[in-house]
């Protein structure tokens, strides 16, 4: 079975068309992408602002309850009901990227408000004393101290988001999922296979991707490397990132 | 100078934090509101920068009437330091200095000058600028809290209970630094501390705050201890305060023993004699040790330690204290340098302290 999965992953057949591996990486990607973008803007601002204000905390849980709905049935359902008054390929798209979007919002948002709401209180209170209008203070010191769970609510929701994101196939659009659920209905089990296998792939490389922008982003002063003290041979001044 | 004119403060449950406060913080004096926990007196700091708005009452900075400033602009014209410090995590020490000069637009270039300037005005090595808060110690933490109130060089500085949470050794230091810091800076300091040792150490005047916001007393340290106005403040301010006061009388000329000496390695030329001084190569007292229980040459071993050590015209209090935590009831004066000048008995001590009490009374300025 491997090699046989081994073999369709190396075929130049496997490569090459609108079938082929890079092309359904793409679209992938694409609505991946699109997905997080999009749960992004609805959850971050959200979540910010909940943990900021510490109004709306019950939106939190009931956001997280969502978790429960299943998103394939979930797909169906709004397919359902939407596509009577959709065109084209936006009859499909729209119901896989609202059911997506269902999925990536609450780990977003509770990572956006968990990481404000885990703020220290004397710093805020200090950010404030000092001289901090309620913008400064967000944008000075409640963001950037609440990057590492803001990330990591990020990073889960995308891993969540790309394996999801083969659901797609079942109402007929492209991206992985194609090789699962045609490999499926031909009982070509090395296709099938060949997609698992790529869709786990894609979603380890996003999720290092992921790594490494939070390495960069986040304060070293926030991290397990910025309180080792051994680091403090070498004063690293200012970046811009955290002067301004 | 801060003025508090009438000043209430209720809260939407009918608490009432403060009530009808009216005092002055003189202009480069440490004024400290001190008093039990639920007095009011952090309530009182932070209606200063406004932190909290006082329900009536006006509170005056040099004449002005901070109800008519712009709160954010305000508190960037006054240094404020917390209790633990309350650093950005995610700023290194530099930067955190830097805060305030760069919300009042400074450029970087100045910006990092004057904050290295501060940070070492506060005692720390520059070493530590790249650093971040997780990085440095409590007492480290304070200092930079500090030091960044003092950044932009505000003439007023509200500091509350800024060192309650170091423990003790580094609290002593970080108060005898403050107040050498004060000596050269002369800002205008609003504290807050529930310890009255600590006011009365820092304080050029402090005020007594009672449960419910009500000023019980406002005066000198010293007064506050010879003087306190009703049994709360005098219940306050402590049982052994008399002896605390000699903290403010300078000791007085007084007559010296000599102090035969010894140094590590030597034997006593009497063996028979009671307790014996050692003192280092440069007569800086080390300890005391009694001939009778040695077995050869002094060792380091061999030393007693439990004697103070009063510097030559320092307070009555450290001259009393050295004389009555001395093993052999003497107690060791030494100059400036740390070197050993004579030593001093007890009863010597509580003489001068009577002679001064007496002095005083005469010149009608007790205080």
């Amino acid at each position: 079975m491997i090699g046989a999965i081994w073999t369709w992953l190396t075929s130049t057949s496997s490569w090459s068309g609108d079938d082929g591996i890079p092309h359904r990486l793409l679209q992938h990607a694409g609505y991946s992408a699109l997905v997080l973008v999009v749960a992004a803007a609805i959850a971050v601002p959200l979540g910010v602002w909940i943990g900021h204000s510490g109004h709306g905390r019950s939106l939190v849980t009931v956001a997280n309850s969502l978790r429960a709905v299943p998103t394939l049935g979930l797909l169906f359902a709004l397919t359902l009901v939407l596509q009577p008054h959709l065109q084209g390929n936006t009859a499909f798209l729209l119901p896989c990227v609202i059911a997506l979007v269902l999925l990536a919002v609450p780990p977003i948002l509770s990572g956006a408000y968990a990481g404000v709401e885990a703020v220290d209180p004397a710093a805020r209170d200090a950010a404030k004393g000092v001289g901090m209008r309620p913008r400064e203070v967000l944008r000075h010191v409640e963001l950037p101290c609440a990057l590492p769970l803001l990330m990591s609510g990020l990073r889960s929701a995308a891993l969540q988001v790309i394996a999801t994101a083969t659901i797609a196939a079942y109402v007929g659009l492209g991206g992985l999922g194609r090789y699962l659920v045609d490999g499926i209905a031909t009982n070509d089990y090395p296709r099938t296979g060949g997609g698992a296998v790529l869709v786990a792939l894609f979603a380890l490389v996003a999720d290092i991707v992921g790594a490494l922008v939070q390495a960069r982003v986040v304060s070293p002063g926030l991290t397990g490397k910025g309180r080792r003290l051994a680091r403090v041979d070498h004063p690293t001044v200012p970046s811009g990132a955290t002067a301004s | 100078m801060i003025r508090f004119d009438g000043v209430t403060k209720t809260y939407a449950d009918g608490t009432t934090a403060v009530d009808d406060l009216s005092l002055t913080a003189p202009t480069g004096k440490i004024t400290v509101l001190v008093g039990p926990s639920g007095c009011g007196k952090t309530t009182t700091l932070r209606m200063v920068n406004r932190m909290i708005e006082p329900t009536a009452g006006t509170i005056l900075i040099d004449g002005q009437d901070t109800a008519a400033m712009e709160p954010a602009a305000m508190r960037r014209g006054m240094g404020y330091v917390i209790q633990h410090a309350g650093l950005f995590p995610h700023r290194t020490v530099l930067d955190n200095i830097g805060t305030v000069p760069r919300l009042l637009g400074w450029d970087r270039r100045r910006t990092r000058e004057r904050s290295l300037d501060v940070l070492e005005r506060v005692g720390l090595s520059p070493d530590l600028a790249g650093r971040y808060p997780a990085q440095l110690s409590g007492g480290q933490q304070q200092r930079v809290g500090v030091a960044r109130a003092l950044a932009a060089d505000p003439p007023v500085m509200l500091m509350d209970e800024p060192f309650s949470a170091v423990d003790p050794v580094v609290r002593e230091q970080l108060q005898d630094e403050f107040l050498r810091l004060q000596a050269e800076l002369g800002k205008t300091i609003l504290f807050v501390t529930h310890d009255i040792d600590e006011a009365i150490k820092l304080g050029d005047q402090v005020a007594v705050m009672r449960v419910g916001g009500h000023l019980a007393q406002m005066a000198p340290p010293a007064r506050l201890l010879a003087r306190p106005v009703d049994d709360f403040v005098a219940d306050f301010v402590g049982r052994d305060r008399g002896y605390r006061a000699l903290g403010f009388r300078p000791t007085p000329k007084l007559p010296l023993r000599a102090e035969p000496t010894l140094v590590v390695g030597e034997s006593p030329s009497d063996m028979s004699g009671q307790w014996c001084l050692v003192v280092d190569d440069r007569r800086r007292p080390l300890g005391w040790v009694r001939p009778g229980d040695l077995r050869g040459p002094v060792t380091v071993a061999d030393l007693n330690r439990g004697g103070t050590v009063a510097v030559q015209g320092g307070s009555l209090r450290a001259t009393l204290d050295a004389a009555l935590s001395s093993p052999s009831g003497r107690g060791v004066i030494v100059d400036p340098t740390g070197a050993l000048v004579g030593t001093v008995l007890a009863p010597e001590v509580v003489a001068l302290v009577e002679e001064d009490r007496v002095t005083q009374a005469e010149a009608g300025s007790s205080p």
